[in-house]
């Protein structure tokens, strides 16, 4: 499983807001698909998303079997404070991943 | 010269339309014979239901913004944008994406607040077939916004799948 890719910025000036991106691997499997040998395939996907700002909830998401897959959000948030992002995706079959990233803000 | 550069790059343009239209012909019988499940405008309407309960949807505010025309269903990027100050007590809660066709009516639900500082996202849909897409707005007053647009899917995200 690749790391996820998180891209945000290094600094920031306090009250700026700043885009948070996020990518991860995952096939994201809708459930409603038939293989060739016409078994439904089961559903796996991402079902939720959070970030978190030094501890405090920013963003959360719910995804369906609509998102595409290798999930991809941008999104945004004031930067408050220097201190740490973390990211956690779960899903199907206890499906779990985290990332975290550092900003500084000036 | 250019004349001869121009007939040949036309020829492989005719060749790859034909390519895709020959494609395009054999997937579709299979996509509708095997496709059991398939979000109807109604699916839709109550899936909506769901999270404004019986609060009214007014169009505005909200500006969903997706190619009017796809090529490839399985990975369509969109933007979703609220008009908000958002300030601690007038913000964006949620957004919400629907979409009409594909086999379930949600996409994607978002929860923000007054930290996001700008009530916007960008992701990645899959969508089945043309379609209805809809963004609706949660604000922190308990009103709700929305957004609609139609868009032509030219290679529907698929349904079937070739792995034995």
């Amino acid at each position: 499983m690749s790391a996820p890719l998180i891209n945000v910025p290094k600094s920031a000036k306090r009250g700026e807001i700043i885009a948070i991106k996020t990518l991860i691997s995952h096939e994201m499997e809708t459930g409603f698909r038939y293989g060739s040998n016409g078994v439904l395939i089961p559903r796996n996907i991402i079902t939720e998303f959070v970030c978190t700002y030094n501890g405090d909830e920013i963003f959360r998401a719910n995804f369906y079997p609509a998102v595409a897959a290798n999930p991809f959000l941008t999104f945004y948030t004031v930067a408050s404070a220097s201190g740490k992002f973390a990211f956690q995706w779960t899903g199907d079959n206890g499906y779990s991943e985290t990332a975290t990233a550092e900003i500084v803000v000036e | 010269m250019t004349h001869e550069h121009n007939h040949k790059s036309h020829t492989r343009r005719s060749v790859l339309i034909g390519a895709g239209c020959v494609a395009g012909g054999l997937g579709l019988p299979t996509v509708l014979t095997i496709r059991r499940a398939e979000a109807t405008p109604a699916t839709m309407a109550s899936a909506i239901r769901q999270v404004v309960g019986e609060a009214t949807v007014k169009p505005g505010k909200v500006k969903l913004e997706m190619p009017p025309l796809v090529e490839n269903g399985n990975t369509v990027q969109y933007t979703v944008s609220v008009e908000s100050p958002m300030t601690a007590t007038n913000y964006v809660k949620a957004i919400h994406v629907f979409n009409e066709k594909n086999p379930q009516p949600n996409v994607i639900s978002v929860h923000l607040g007054p930290r996001a500082g700008r009530a916007s996202f960008t992701s990645r849909a899959r969508l089945a077939d043309s379609e209805k897409v809809i963004a609706i707005a949660e604000m922190s007053d308990g009103s709700f916004w929305s957004d609609t647009i139609e868009v032509v899917v030219t290679i529907a995200a698929c349904v079937e799948d070739g792995i034995p």
